[in-house]
């Protein structure tokens, strides 16, 4: 059995340590019912599961097909994979409304300044996934216009193998994001302020 | 009063470009008055690669170029390079070969139709499509393993011969397609949002298209009667029965209509084909009996002195076609996709040239958009249908 304080979003009566064998027996008060029927209706988790439970269901991937892996792409969001499933079904066309990056396909020399300046126009918090082979590693083209990994360009999260993976693959891939994006350490509030320059002392 | 144009930059990113695609378009307020493709951004260098490999070893290049039609071209390749070594393949595999491609057809329009329905607004119609393509690439799925990169031709044959219950599968969903296009026809053709996005829309006259290239779907949209499966016949095409679709004004329209016809027509000749291969045999020969070419037949290999080192010979180098050179091409989903093979007797092309169909159609955009009014643009460079890996290689 696992402790059920594990699960980040639990009711008050799950959170309080059960009530001895002996009292539970016994019939309940009018007042001890509605206690617990209150209890029940209250929620306790911590403002990072709770952000992270958002994120990690509500997950916005970027339009952006590069080759072969774009149409693996296009069929996870099909009508026999829909990954509508998983949260992640809404295709953005501009990356501005985008937190996750599939480079689906081989990225060129060419196409590699373009690929960085999306994910910087990206808004934090964002995530890569670098579907199939030639995004991964080069894949078969180790040639002169093949970028060898997209992860020379820009921090990946997940790395899905195939060329081209099969939606399955994809989707295992997006689940893994999830159980990241699930643990990861979210920043709340202001983001630090610029460090007051010391005078120097003169 | 004086105006001024404005320059929009298209792509490489934007939804409606399927891929990367750059189109520089110069505005005079809504309408374009110059169209400037700019290609490039998946340049794959397939080309240069295929010289450091054998023949055999660039199939896998190929189901990379035109993705959505990997099998169209393994077999260009292979009807290539078996034509540079003066080899034919017997009539059963020639019979599966057609039977697989016109399911890739079948399953590349799907892509098309939904693609270009989403650009133009209608999104419904991606659902219906992608389930029947996914029902195609069930079949790839059996046949050799791979959904997407089939690789699944080789020079000289097939590369391994058909698994049981493959042709009841295949009969089964040519059975059902002609039902499902009724519905996606149910869905666009007298939609009048469809009509007013699509009729009269991208022209291109017969003159134009002849003059720019313009092959496959495309071409025939604007009423000229060039299909390579009947001009110039291959893996015995001239045996089936089938009909060439051809439109009349060559708008975007036109080359819908086409493209939904051909569909039709793809599950006729595939129907053919199945019987045909249902008479030679449910299993059979799947390869020529040449081991200069092919590889020979594992049981052999350990029985046969004669045959191992053929074995050995062909994974160690594969084969040394003679000096020369071959062209051929095949009627792709998108067009004439040919391969052309200069060899210097090494068993490595000294040269491998793709023409490729989207790369020449795509030359026809600016006379379509030039002059009319920029929300066109996006549905002529659906209605051409592009694929960026082909162009780019």
């Amino acid at each position: 059995m696992t402790d059920p304080r594990d699960n980040p979003f639990r009711t008050l009566a799950e959170q309080a340590p059960s009530r001895p064998a002996a009292e539970l027996a016994m019939p309940m008060s009018e007042e001890d019912r509605l206690r617990d029927e209150l209890e029940r209706g209250i929620l306790f988790t911590t403002v990072e599961s709770l952000v992270n439970w958002a994120r990690a269901n509500a997950i916005w991937p970027l339009g952006f097909g590069l080759a072969c892996c774009a149409i693996e792409m296009m069929a996870i969001a099909g009508p026999r994979f829909d990954v509508s499933r998983f949260g992640a079904e809404v295709f953005r066309g501009s990356p501005r409304q985008a937190d996750l990056m599939i480079v689906a396909g081989r990225v060129s020399i060419k196409m590699a300044p373009v690929l960085r300046q999306l994910y910087d126009q990206m808004p934090d918090p964002k995530w890569v996934i670098a579907m199939g082979a030639c995004s991964s590693c080069g894949g078969m083209f180790n040639n002169y216009a093949i970028l060898q990994g997209v992860d020379k360009i820009v921090p990946v999260d997940v790395y899905v193998p195939g060329c081209p993976p099969r939606p399955e693959g994809l989707i295992h891939g997006i689940m893994k994001l999830q159980e990241k994006i699930l643990t990861s350490k979210i920043e709340l509030g202001p983001f630090p302020r610029k460090k007051k320059r010391k005078v120097a002392a003169s | 009063m004086r105006s001024e144009t404005m320059t929009l930059n298209m792509g490489p990113q934007h939804p409606s470009t399927h891929g990367v695609l750059r189109v520089a378009l110069e505005l005079d307020g809504e309408n374009v008055v110059a169209c400037k493709p700019i290609i490039g951004y998946l340049h794959t260098g397939m080309e240069k690669q295929a010289e450091y490999k054998t023949y055999t070893q660039s199939i896998p290049q190929t189901d990379r170029m035109d993705y959505l039609a990997p099998l169209s071209n393994n077999l260009a390749l292979c009807l290539s390079a078996e034509k540079l070594l003066d080899i034919t393949v017997p009539e059963r595999v020639q019979a599966i070969r057609v039977l697989l491609t016109e399911l890739t057809r079948i399953s590349a329009h799907c892509v098309w139709l939904g693609t270009h329905a989403i650009d133009i607004g209608a999104l419904t119609v991606f659902w219906y499509c992608f389930r029947e393509r996914e029902k195609v690439l069930s079949i790839y799925d059996m046949v050799c393993g791979a959904r997407m990169t089939a690789s699944y031709f080789r020079v000289g044959g097939l590369a391994m011969d058909i698994p049981a219950g493959f042709l009841e599968r295949c009969e089964k969903f040519v059975d059902e397609m002609p039902g499902h296009i009724d519905e996606y026809e149910s869905l666009l053709t007298k939609n009048p949002i469809w009509l007013a996005r699509t009729k009269g829309v991208a022209p291109l006259t017969a003159k134009d298209a002849l003059a720019w290239g313009v092959t496959g779907p495309s071409l025939r949209g604007s009423g000229v009667n060039w299909d390579l499966r009947k001009a110039e016949p291959y893996s015995g095409y001239e045996t089936y029965d089938f009909d060439v679709p051809l439109g009349k004004h060559g708008d975007a329209f036109d080359r819908f209509a086409v493209r939904v016809a051909e569909m039709r027509q793809a599950t006729r000749i595939a129907k053919q084909a199945i019987q045909r291969v249902r008479k030679l045999g449910e299993k059979g020969e799947y390869r020529l009996r040449d081991w200069k070419y092919v590889l020979p037949p594992k049981e052999e290999v350990k029985t046969s002195m004669e045959a191992l080192i053929h074995h050995f010979k062909i994974v160690a180098h594969g084969f040394f076609p003679p000096v020369g050179e071959a062209y051929h091409a095949v009627e792709a989903p998108k067009g004439e996709l040919g391969f052309y093979f200069v060899s210097d007797g090494s068993s490595r092309p000294w040269r491998m040239k793709v023409r490729s169909p989207s790369f020449v159609n795509l030359q026809a955009l600016p006379v379509m958009v030039e002059g009319k009014l920029v929300a066109d643009v996006i549905a002529a460079i659906g209605s051409i249908d592009i694929v960026l890996g082909e162009i780019d290689r």
